[in-house]
Protein backbone atom coordinates (compact mmCIF):
# COMPACT_ATOMS: atom_id res chain seq x y z
CA UNK A 1 0.00 0.00 0.00
CA UNK A 2 1.08 3.15 -0.44
CA UNK A 3 -0.49 5.89 2.77
CA UNK A 4 0.95 8.60 1.59
CA UNK A 5 -0.50 8.81 -2.24
CA UNK A 6 -3.07 7.85 -0.53
CA UNK A 7 -3.57 10.29 1.54
CA UNK A 8 -2.33 12.67 -1.16
CA UNK A 9 -5.48 11.46 -3.13
CA UNK A 10 -7.83 12.01 -0.26
CA UNK A 11 -6.58 15.85 0.57
CA UNK A 12 -6.92 16.49 -3.73
CA UNK A 13 -10.74 15.31 -2.74
CA UNK A 14 -11.16 17.77 -0.03
CA UNK A 15 -10.08 20.32 -1.93
CA UNK A 16 -12.30 19.88 -4.67
CA UNK A 17 -15.19 19.51 -3.07
CA UNK A 18 -14.65 22.22 -0.73
CA UNK A 19 -14.04 23.91 -3.85
CA UNK A 20 -17.27 23.24 -5.10
CA UNK A 21 -19.21 24.03 -1.88
CA UNK A 22 -17.36 27.32 -1.52
CA UNK A 23 -18.97 28.26 -5.19
CA UNK A 24 -22.32 27.04 -4.49
CA UNK A 25 -22.37 28.91 -1.27
CA UNK A 26 -21.40 31.92 -3.31
CA UNK A 27 -24.06 31.35 -5.98
CA UNK A 28 -26.81 31.13 -3.20
CA UNK A 29 -25.39 34.54 -1.45
CA UNK A 30 -25.30 36.03 -5.09
CA UNK A 31 -28.35 34.99 -5.60
CA UNK A 32 -30.31 36.21 -2.85
CA UNK A 33 -28.48 39.77 -3.66
CA UNK A 34 -29.44 39.66 -6.89
CA UNK A 35 -33.01 39.03 -6.40
CA UNK A 36 -33.04 41.68 -3.14
CA UNK A 37 -31.67 44.36 -5.39
CA UNK A 38 -33.29 43.21 -8.88
CA UNK A 39 -29.21 43.06 -9.98
CA UNK A 40 -29.83 41.05 -13.52
CA UNK A 41 -26.39 41.39 -14.02
CA UNK A 42 -25.17 39.61 -10.97
CA UNK A 43 -27.95 37.06 -12.21
CA UNK A 44 -26.26 36.36 -15.35
CA UNK A 45 -23.20 35.69 -13.54
CA UNK A 46 -24.55 33.17 -11.16
CA UNK A 47 -25.91 31.03 -14.54
CA UNK A 48 -22.70 31.57 -16.16
CA UNK A 49 -20.61 30.10 -13.03
CA UNK A 50 -23.33 26.93 -13.53
CA UNK A 51 -20.95 25.64 -15.86
CA UNK A 52 -18.23 25.73 -13.47
CA UNK A 53 -19.84 24.07 -10.73
CA UNK A 54 -20.76 21.09 -13.72
CA UNK A 55 -17.33 21.30 -14.54
CA UNK A 56 -16.38 20.87 -11.09
CA UNK A 57 -18.58 17.49 -10.40
CA UNK A 58 -17.63 15.70 -13.07
CA UNK A 59 -13.80 16.00 -11.44
CA UNK A 60 -15.39 14.85 -8.07
CA UNK A 61 -17.07 12.10 -9.52
CA UNK A 62 -13.47 11.26 -11.48
CA UNK A 63 -11.86 11.70 -8.15
CA UNK A 64 -14.34 9.38 -6.38
CA UNK A 65 -14.26 6.76 -9.28
CA UNK A 66 -9.86 6.60 -9.30
CA UNK A 67 -9.52 6.62 -5.37
CA UNK A 68 -12.11 3.48 -5.42
CA UNK A 69 -10.49 1.34 -8.29
CA UNK A 70 -7.16 2.27 -7.47
CA UNK A 71 -6.85 2.39 -3.67
CA UNK A 72 -9.55 0.56 -2.52
CA UNK A 73 -9.88 2.54 0.76
CA UNK A 74 -11.83 1.00 3.66
CA UNK A 75 -13.27 2.12 6.95
CA UNK A 76 -12.93 6.02 7.38
CA UNK A 77 -11.66 6.36 3.85
CA UNK A 78 -14.24 4.46 2.03
CA UNK A 79 -16.40 6.44 4.06
CA UNK A 80 -14.99 9.66 3.49
CA UNK A 81 -15.16 9.05 -1.07
CA UNK A 82 -18.28 8.04 -0.08
CA UNK A 83 -19.51 10.73 1.72
CA UNK A 84 -17.54 13.24 -1.03
CA UNK A 85 -19.64 10.93 -3.99
CA UNK A 86 -23.00 11.98 -2.23
CA UNK A 87 -21.98 15.31 -1.31
CA UNK A 88 -20.96 16.11 -4.71
CA UNK A 89 -24.42 15.17 -6.40
CA UNK A 90 -26.07 17.39 -3.28
CA UNK A 91 -23.88 20.10 -4.17
CA UNK A 92 -24.49 19.94 -8.11
CA UNK A 93 -28.54 20.27 -7.39
CA UNK A 94 -28.22 22.75 -4.92
CA UNK A 95 -26.11 24.24 -8.07
CA UNK A 96 -28.87 23.82 -10.42
CA UNK A 97 -31.20 25.79 -7.68
CA UNK A 98 -29.05 28.72 -7.51
CA UNK A 99 -28.99 28.53 -11.66
CA UNK A 100 -33.36 28.33 -11.93
CA UNK A 101 -33.43 30.96 -9.53
CA UNK A 102 -31.78 33.62 -10.83
CA UNK A 103 -33.13 32.27 -14.62
CA UNK A 104 -36.32 33.52 -12.63
CA UNK A 105 -35.06 36.80 -11.48
CA UNK A 106 -33.88 37.89 -15.21
CA UNK A 107 -37.03 36.91 -16.79
CA UNK A 108 -39.10 38.29 -13.76
CA UNK A 109 -38.09 41.70 -15.39
CA UNK A 110 -38.83 44.20 -12.51
CA UNK A 111 -37.94 44.53 -9.02
CA UNK A 112 -39.75 43.12 -6.25
CA UNK A 113 -41.76 45.53 -4.19
CA UNK A 114 -40.89 45.24 -0.41
CA UNK A 115 -44.21 44.02 0.57
CA UNK A 116 -44.42 41.11 -1.51
CA UNK A 117 -40.63 40.31 -1.10
CA UNK A 118 -41.50 40.29 3.19
CA UNK A 119 -44.86 38.17 2.24
CA UNK A 120 -43.23 36.21 0.95
CA UNK A 121 -40.32 35.02 3.34
CA UNK A 122 -37.55 35.05 0.62
CA UNK A 123 -34.86 36.72 1.97
CA UNK A 124 -35.30 34.91 5.87
CA UNK A 125 -35.38 31.62 3.47
CA UNK A 126 -32.12 32.97 1.54
CA UNK A 127 -30.60 33.79 5.04
CA UNK A 128 -31.63 30.57 6.54
CA UNK A 129 -30.42 28.23 3.84
CA UNK A 130 -27.58 30.29 3.52
CA UNK A 131 -26.70 30.37 6.69
CA UNK A 132 -27.00 25.94 6.79
CA UNK A 133 -24.88 25.76 3.96
CA UNK A 134 -22.06 28.26 5.57
CA UNK A 135 -22.04 25.39 8.21
CA UNK A 136 -21.70 22.38 6.42
CA UNK A 137 -18.79 24.16 4.85
CA UNK A 138 -17.12 25.51 8.15
CA UNK A 139 -17.81 22.19 9.98
CA UNK A 140 -16.41 20.19 6.57
CA UNK A 141 -13.16 22.00 6.91
CA UNK A 142 -13.27 21.38 11.23
CA UNK A 143 -14.74 18.07 10.33
CA UNK A 144 -17.04 19.39 13.60
CA UNK A 145 -20.05 17.36 13.37
CA UNK A 146 -22.11 19.78 16.28
CA UNK A 147 -21.77 22.07 13.81
CA UNK A 148 -23.25 19.96 11.10
CA UNK A 149 -26.40 18.73 13.23
CA UNK A 150 -26.90 22.68 13.81
CA UNK A 151 -28.66 22.97 10.45
CA UNK A 152 -31.25 20.38 10.90
CA UNK A 153 -33.02 22.84 12.75
CA UNK A 154 -32.39 25.44 10.09
CA UNK A 155 -33.68 23.09 8.00
CA UNK A 156 -36.97 22.70 9.99
CA UNK A 157 -37.18 26.42 10.01
CA UNK A 158 -37.50 26.29 6.12
CA UNK A 159 -40.03 23.53 6.09
CA UNK A 160 -42.18 25.70 8.36
CA UNK A 161 -41.65 28.98 6.58
CA UNK A 162 -42.25 26.85 3.04
CA UNK A 163 -45.52 25.74 4.55
CA UNK A 164 -46.31 29.18 5.63
CA UNK A 165 -45.83 30.94 2.99
CA UNK A 166 -47.81 28.56 0.34
CA UNK A 167 -50.83 29.99 2.72
CA UNK A 168 -49.64 33.28 2.13
CA UNK A 169 -49.06 33.14 -2.07
CA UNK A 170 -53.03 31.89 -2.16
CA UNK A 171 -53.66 35.04 -0.48
CA UNK A 172 -51.80 36.90 -2.28
CA UNK A 173 -53.43 35.76 -5.44
CA UNK A 174 -56.82 35.62 -3.92
CA UNK A 175 -56.51 39.70 -3.53
CA UNK A 176 -54.82 40.26 -6.95
CA UNK A 177 -55.71 37.36 -9.75
CA UNK A 178 -53.69 39.55 -12.65
CA UNK A 179 -50.82 39.05 -10.66
CA UNK A 180 -50.99 34.69 -9.87
CA UNK A 181 -48.17 34.38 -12.88
CA UNK A 182 -45.73 36.41 -10.71
CA UNK A 183 -46.56 35.19 -7.23
CA UNK A 184 -46.38 31.80 -8.82
CA UNK A 185 -42.68 32.42 -9.77
CA UNK A 186 -42.07 33.95 -6.74
CA UNK A 187 -43.76 30.41 -4.77
CA UNK A 188 -41.16 28.08 -7.13
CA UNK A 189 -38.14 30.43 -5.34
CA UNK A 190 -39.50 29.43 -2.10
CA UNK A 191 -39.79 25.85 -3.03
CA UNK A 192 -36.38 26.03 -4.67
CA UNK A 193 -34.63 26.90 -1.64
CA UNK A 194 -36.87 24.54 0.83
CA UNK A 195 -35.29 21.72 -1.28
CA UNK A 196 -31.80 23.79 -0.82
CA UNK A 197 -32.73 23.45 2.70
CA UNK A 198 -33.07 19.37 2.14
CA UNK A 199 -29.73 18.99 -0.02
CA UNK A 200 -28.29 20.87 2.90
CA UNK A 201 -29.38 18.23 5.57
CA UNK A 202 -28.04 15.63 3.36
CA UNK A 203 -25.10 16.80 3.13
CA UNK A 204 -24.88 17.06 7.01
CA UNK A 205 -25.62 13.68 7.48
CA UNK A 206 -23.22 12.79 4.57
CA UNK A 207 -20.52 14.30 7.25
CA UNK A 208 -21.59 12.96 10.38
CA UNK A 209 -21.72 9.21 8.61
CA UNK A 210 -18.34 10.08 6.98
CA UNK A 211 -16.74 11.57 10.87
CA UNK A 212 -18.52 9.49 12.98
CA UNK A 213 -19.92 6.45 11.48
CA UNK A 214 -23.39 6.66 12.01
CA UNK A 215 -25.97 6.88 9.58
CA UNK A 216 -28.81 9.70 10.18
CA UNK A 217 -30.67 9.88 7.01
CA UNK A 218 -34.66 8.40 7.06
CA UNK A 219 -34.89 8.96 10.59
CA UNK A 220 -37.10 11.05 12.13
CA UNK A 221 -35.89 13.56 15.00
CA UNK A 222 -36.61 12.28 18.37
CA UNK A 223 -33.78 12.75 20.55
CA UNK A 224 -31.48 15.62 21.52
CA UNK A 225 -27.67 15.19 21.66
CA UNK A 226 -25.69 17.19 24.45
CA UNK A 227 -25.82 20.53 22.77
CA UNK A 228 -29.25 20.47 21.94
CA UNK A 229 -29.82 19.81 18.62
CA UNK A 230 -32.30 16.88 17.96
CA UNK A 231 -30.82 14.08 16.05
CA UNK A 232 -31.79 10.27 15.96
CA UNK A 233 -29.26 7.78 14.16
CA UNK A 234 -27.84 4.51 14.14
CA UNK A 235 -24.44 3.63 13.83
CA UNK A 236 -23.92 1.94 10.13
CA UNK A 237 -23.16 -1.36 11.25
CA UNK B 1 -15.41 -35.99 18.76
CA UNK B 2 -18.46 -35.29 19.58
CA UNK B 3 -19.86 -31.61 18.54
CA UNK B 4 -21.87 -29.48 21.29
CA UNK B 5 -24.65 -27.48 20.29
CA UNK B 6 -23.48 -24.25 22.27
CA UNK B 7 -25.65 -20.77 22.75
CA UNK B 8 -22.92 -18.33 24.38
CA UNK B 9 -21.64 -15.17 22.71
CA UNK B 10 -17.83 -15.94 20.85
CA UNK B 11 -15.26 -15.02 23.71
CA UNK B 12 -12.53 -12.50 22.67
CA UNK B 13 -9.73 -11.76 25.25
CA UNK B 14 -8.29 -8.13 25.27
CA UNK B 15 -10.75 -7.39 23.37
CA UNK B 16 -13.79 -5.18 24.31
CA UNK B 17 -15.79 -5.69 20.70
CA UNK B 18 -18.91 -7.95 20.56
CA UNK B 19 -18.53 -9.62 17.54
CA UNK B 20 -21.99 -10.69 15.50
CA UNK B 21 -19.74 -14.31 15.12
CA UNK B 22 -22.62 -16.31 15.51
CA UNK B 23 -25.84 -15.38 14.42
CA UNK B 24 -27.80 -18.51 14.31
CA UNK B 25 -26.24 -19.51 17.25
CA UNK B 26 -23.93 -22.29 15.79
CA UNK B 27 -22.17 -24.60 17.60
CA UNK B 28 -18.13 -23.54 17.77
CA UNK B 29 -16.09 -25.67 15.79
CA UNK B 30 -12.98 -23.89 17.19
CA UNK B 31 -11.98 -22.62 20.33
CA UNK B 32 -8.61 -21.52 21.86
CA UNK B 33 -8.57 -20.55 25.33
CA UNK B 34 -5.96 -18.64 26.76
CA UNK B 35 -3.28 -19.34 24.36
CA UNK B 36 0.48 -18.13 24.80
CA UNK B 37 3.10 -19.37 22.56
CA UNK B 38 7.00 -19.38 22.74
CA UNK B 39 9.38 -20.00 20.80
CA UNK B 40 12.45 -20.29 23.30
CA UNK B 41 11.78 -16.97 25.25
CA UNK B 42 10.01 -15.06 22.78
CA UNK B 43 6.51 -14.81 23.28
CA UNK B 44 4.89 -14.98 19.75
CA UNK B 45 1.09 -14.96 21.38
CA UNK B 46 0.05 -13.41 24.27
CA UNK B 47 -2.78 -14.66 25.75
CA UNK B 48 -4.89 -15.26 23.01
CA UNK B 49 -9.11 -16.45 23.34
CA UNK B 50 -11.14 -16.29 20.35
CA UNK B 51 -13.89 -18.59 19.37
CA UNK B 52 -14.90 -19.76 15.61
CA UNK B 53 -18.06 -20.90 14.49
CA UNK B 54 -18.27 -24.29 12.43
CA UNK B 55 -18.97 -23.86 8.68
CA UNK B 56 -17.64 -19.85 8.94
CA UNK B 57 -14.69 -18.47 7.18
CA UNK B 58 -12.52 -16.70 9.91
CA UNK B 59 -9.29 -14.69 8.25
CA UNK B 60 -6.40 -13.78 10.59
CA UNK B 61 -4.81 -10.72 8.93
CA UNK B 62 -1.73 -8.60 10.64
CA UNK B 63 1.58 -7.20 9.58
CA UNK B 64 4.75 -10.02 9.13
CA UNK B 65 5.80 -11.38 12.62
CA UNK B 66 2.35 -10.82 14.35
CA UNK B 67 1.94 -14.31 14.98
CA UNK B 68 -1.15 -14.70 12.78
CA UNK B 69 0.71 -18.31 11.12
CA UNK B 70 1.78 -18.87 14.39
CA UNK B 71 -1.97 -19.25 15.77
CA UNK B 72 -3.20 -20.72 12.59
CA UNK B 73 -0.32 -23.83 12.92
CA UNK B 74 -1.87 -24.05 16.59
CA UNK B 75 -4.82 -25.92 15.42
CA UNK B 76 -3.37 -28.79 13.78
CA UNK B 77 -0.13 -28.82 15.77
CA UNK B 78 2.19 -28.02 13.00
CA UNK B 79 4.11 -25.80 15.52
CA UNK B 80 5.22 -29.05 18.20
CA UNK B 81 8.28 -29.48 16.26
CA UNK B 82 9.74 -26.31 15.91
CA UNK B 83 12.67 -25.85 17.71
CA UNK B 84 11.80 -24.18 21.26
CA UNK B 85 8.00 -24.07 20.77
CA UNK B 86 6.07 -24.59 24.16
CA UNK B 87 2.52 -22.83 24.53
CA UNK B 88 0.00 -22.06 27.72
CA UNK B 89 -3.87 -22.81 27.02
CA UNK B 90 -6.07 -25.10 24.95
CA UNK B 91 -7.47 -25.54 21.48
CA UNK B 92 -10.58 -27.48 21.22
CA UNK B 93 -11.82 -28.77 18.34
CA UNK B 94 -15.62 -30.12 18.88
CA UNK B 95 -14.76 -29.34 22.39
CA UNK B 96 -12.04 -31.24 22.65
CA UNK B 97 -8.36 -30.13 23.79
CA UNK B 98 -5.89 -31.10 20.56
CA UNK B 99 -3.61 -30.68 23.00
CA UNK B 100 -4.48 -33.58 25.26
CA UNK B 101 -2.06 -36.20 25.98
CA UNK B 102 -4.63 -38.55 24.16
CA UNK B 103 -4.81 -37.05 20.88
CA UNK B 104 -3.40 -38.66 17.88
CA UNK B 105 -2.05 -35.89 16.05
CA UNK B 106 -2.36 -38.14 12.73
CA UNK B 107 -6.13 -38.26 13.63
CA UNK B 108 -5.71 -34.69 14.15
CA UNK B 109 -4.91 -33.97 11.08
CA UNK B 110 -7.58 -35.84 9.40
CA UNK B 111 -9.62 -34.04 10.78
CA UNK B 112 -7.64 -30.49 9.69
CA UNK B 113 -6.72 -30.13 6.21
CA UNK B 114 -4.02 -27.48 5.65
CA UNK B 115 -3.33 -25.70 2.40
CA UNK B 116 -0.09 -23.52 2.19
CA UNK B 117 1.35 -20.41 0.20
CA UNK B 118 3.12 -22.28 -2.25
CA UNK B 119 1.45 -25.07 -3.97
CA UNK B 120 3.51 -28.03 -2.73
CA UNK B 121 2.01 -31.10 -4.98
CA UNK B 122 4.38 -34.64 -4.61
CA UNK B 123 6.32 -35.70 -7.70
CA UNK B 124 3.02 -37.90 -8.58
CA UNK B 125 0.42 -38.01 -10.77
CA UNK B 126 -2.66 -35.65 -10.29
CA UNK B 127 -4.76 -38.76 -9.41
CA UNK B 128 -2.12 -40.23 -6.60
CA UNK B 129 -1.42 -36.96 -5.19
CA UNK B 130 -5.56 -36.49 -4.13
CA UNK B 131 -5.25 -40.46 -3.47
CA UNK B 132 -2.30 -40.18 -0.60
CA UNK B 133 -3.72 -39.12 1.88
CA UNK B 134 -6.09 -42.32 1.77
CA UNK B 135 -3.14 -44.70 1.20
CA UNK B 136 -1.02 -43.83 4.08
CA UNK B 137 -4.68 -44.02 5.85
CA UNK B 138 -4.32 -48.01 4.53
CA UNK B 139 -7.14 -47.48 2.23
CA UNK B 140 -7.21 -50.79 -0.20
CA UNK B 141 -11.06 -50.73 -1.91
CA UNK B 142 -9.21 -48.97 -5.20
CA UNK B 143 -13.16 -47.92 -6.37
CA UNK B 144 -13.36 -46.23 -3.19
CA UNK B 145 -10.27 -44.50 -3.60
CA UNK B 146 -11.07 -43.56 -7.32
CA UNK B 147 -14.68 -42.27 -6.12
CA UNK B 148 -13.01 -39.80 -3.60
CA UNK B 149 -10.43 -38.89 -5.58
CA UNK B 150 -13.25 -37.56 -8.28
CA UNK B 151 -15.39 -36.10 -5.63
CA UNK B 152 -12.16 -34.42 -4.34
CA UNK B 153 -11.33 -33.08 -7.68
CA UNK B 154 -14.95 -31.77 -8.11
CA UNK B 155 -15.23 -29.97 -4.77
CA UNK B 156 -11.82 -28.08 -5.91
CA UNK B 157 -13.60 -27.19 -8.94
CA UNK B 158 -10.45 -28.95 -10.90
CA UNK B 159 -11.90 -31.77 -12.36
CA UNK B 160 -13.76 -30.49 -15.27
CA UNK B 161 -9.70 -29.32 -16.03
CA UNK B 162 -7.99 -32.44 -16.40
CA UNK B 163 -10.59 -35.24 -15.98
CA UNK B 164 -8.57 -36.91 -19.25
CA UNK B 165 -5.11 -36.15 -17.87
CA UNK B 166 -5.48 -37.79 -14.48
CA UNK B 167 -2.42 -39.86 -15.04
CA UNK B 168 -0.45 -36.64 -16.04
CA UNK B 169 2.40 -35.25 -13.54
CA UNK B 170 0.66 -33.10 -10.65
CA UNK B 171 4.07 -31.00 -11.51
CA UNK B 172 2.97 -30.05 -15.13
CA UNK B 173 -0.08 -28.32 -14.03
CA UNK B 174 -0.43 -24.36 -13.72
CA UNK B 175 0.30 -22.87 -10.12
CA UNK B 176 -3.30 -21.91 -9.52
CA UNK B 177 -4.37 -25.40 -10.62
CA UNK B 178 -1.47 -27.12 -8.66
CA UNK B 179 -2.92 -24.84 -5.19
CA UNK B 180 -6.81 -26.18 -5.98
CA UNK B 181 -5.26 -29.65 -6.48
CA UNK B 182 -3.61 -29.33 -3.09
CA UNK B 183 -6.73 -28.51 -1.56
CA UNK B 184 -8.44 -31.15 -3.25
CA UNK B 185 -5.56 -33.46 -1.55
CA UNK B 186 -6.34 -31.85 1.51
CA UNK B 187 -10.48 -32.79 1.01
CA UNK B 188 -10.27 -36.04 -0.16
CA UNK B 189 -9.60 -37.60 3.46
CA UNK B 190 -12.74 -35.72 4.37
CA UNK B 191 -11.66 -33.22 6.99
CA UNK B 192 -14.50 -30.68 8.71
CA UNK B 193 -11.60 -28.04 9.32
CA UNK B 194 -8.97 -26.27 6.53
CA UNK B 195 -6.40 -23.86 7.31
CA UNK B 196 -4.86 -22.10 4.53
CA UNK B 197 -1.77 -20.13 5.07
CA UNK B 198 -1.75 -17.21 2.12
CA UNK B 199 -3.16 -19.37 -0.08
CA UNK B 200 -3.16 -17.42 -3.26
CA UNK B 201 -0.28 -15.08 -2.43
CA UNK B 202 1.60 -16.79 -5.80
CA UNK B 203 -1.08 -17.07 -7.70
CA UNK B 204 -1.96 -14.27 -10.77
CA UNK B 205 -5.49 -12.70 -10.38
CA UNK B 206 -7.53 -15.06 -12.42
CA UNK B 207 -6.19 -18.44 -10.81
CA UNK B 208 -6.91 -16.24 -6.90
CA UNK B 209 -10.04 -15.79 -7.90
CA UNK B 210 -11.16 -19.20 -8.47
CA UNK B 211 -9.26 -20.14 -5.45
CA UNK B 212 -11.57 -17.73 -3.47
CA UNK B 213 -15.16 -18.50 -5.36
CA UNK B 214 -13.70 -22.10 -4.21
CA UNK B 215 -13.11 -21.25 -0.60
CA UNK B 216 -16.19 -19.43 -0.31
CA UNK B 217 -18.07 -22.71 -2.13
CA UNK B 218 -16.03 -24.61 0.51
CA UNK B 219 -17.53 -23.04 3.77
CA UNK B 220 -21.08 -25.25 3.30
CA UNK B 221 -19.01 -28.05 4.61
CA UNK B 222 -15.89 -27.24 5.89
CA UNK B 223 -15.09 -24.64 8.66
CA UNK B 224 -12.27 -22.50 7.21
CA UNK B 225 -9.32 -20.17 8.48
CA UNK B 226 -7.44 -18.04 6.33
CA UNK B 227 -4.17 -16.23 6.80
CA UNK B 228 -3.82 -13.27 4.14
CA UNK B 229 -2.01 -10.25 3.66
CA UNK B 230 -4.56 -9.00 0.78
CA UNK B 231 -6.85 -7.05 2.78
CA UNK B 232 -9.39 -7.48 0.18
CA UNK B 233 -9.32 -10.71 0.11
CA UNK B 234 -10.02 -10.83 3.65
CA UNK B 235 -13.07 -8.60 3.01
CA UNK B 236 -14.26 -10.57 0.22
CA UNK B 237 -13.91 -14.17 1.46
CA UNK B 238 -14.08 -14.04 5.16
CA UNK B 239 -17.36 -13.81 7.18
CA UNK B 240 -14.50 -12.72 10.25
CA UNK B 241 -12.06 -11.03 10.73
CA UNK B 242 -8.98 -11.68 13.46
CA UNK B 243 -6.45 -8.42 13.60
CA UNK B 244 -2.99 -9.65 14.86
CA UNK B 245 -0.66 -7.18 16.08
CA UNK B 246 2.68 -8.32 18.33
CA UNK B 247 1.41 -11.81 19.26
CA UNK B 248 -1.82 -9.61 20.70
CA UNK B 249 -5.28 -10.33 18.89
CA UNK B 250 -6.18 -6.14 18.46
CA UNK B 251 -9.84 -7.04 17.42
CA UNK B 252 -11.90 -9.73 16.20
CA UNK B 253 -15.30 -9.51 14.65
CA UNK B 254 -17.52 -9.55 12.02
CA UNK B 255 -15.57 -8.34 8.76
CA UNK B 256 -17.88 -6.46 7.30
CA UNK B 257 -17.64 -4.02 10.58
CA UNK B 258 -13.82 -4.26 10.55
CA UNK B 259 -13.20 -2.92 7.40
CA UNK B 260 -16.05 -0.41 7.56
CA UNK B 261 -15.32 0.95 11.05
CA UNK B 262 -13.68 -0.77 13.04
CA UNK B 263 -13.42 -0.39 17.11
CA UNK B 264 -9.71 -0.02 17.45
CA UNK B 265 -7.40 2.81 15.98
CA UNK B 266 -4.97 0.52 15.91
CA UNK B 267 -7.02 -1.54 13.41
CA UNK B 268 -8.15 1.35 11.40
CA UNK B 269 -4.48 2.35 10.88
CA UNK B 270 -3.57 -0.98 9.65
CA UNK B 271 -6.43 -1.63 7.15
CA UNK B 272 -5.88 2.16 5.56
CA UNK B 273 -2.36 1.01 5.25
CA UNK B 274 -1.11 3.72 7.75
CA UNK B 275 1.19 1.55 9.84
CA UNK B 276 2.07 -1.66 9.51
Amino acid sequence: MAPQHLDSELKLLKDNVLELMFLVKNQLEKGQKALHDFDEELAHEIMANEKRVDSLELTIDRDCENLLALHNPVAVDLRFVMAAFKINSDLERIGDHANSIAKYIADFGRKIDEDTLKTMRLDEMYSTANKMVSNVFNAFITEDTDLARKVFRLDETLNKINREVSGSTAELIEADVSQTHNYLYLFSIVRKLERVGDLTKNIAEELIFYIEAKVLKHKKMKSKNNNGNEESGNSTV
Amino acid sequence: MDSETTSQQPKTSQVETKPKLNPNNRSFKLQAENIDVFYDDFQAIKDISLDIVENSITAFIGPSGCGKSTFLRLFNRMNDNIDGFHMNGKILIDNKNIYDESIKVEELRKKVGMVFQKPNPFPKSIYENVAYGLRIQGVKDEEFIENRVIESLKQATLYSEIEDNLDKQALSLSGGQQQRLCIARALAVKPSVLLMDEPTSALDPISSGKIEDLIHELKKEFTIVIVTHNMQQAARVSDNTAFLYMGNLVEYGDTQKIFTNPEKDRTQNYITGRFG
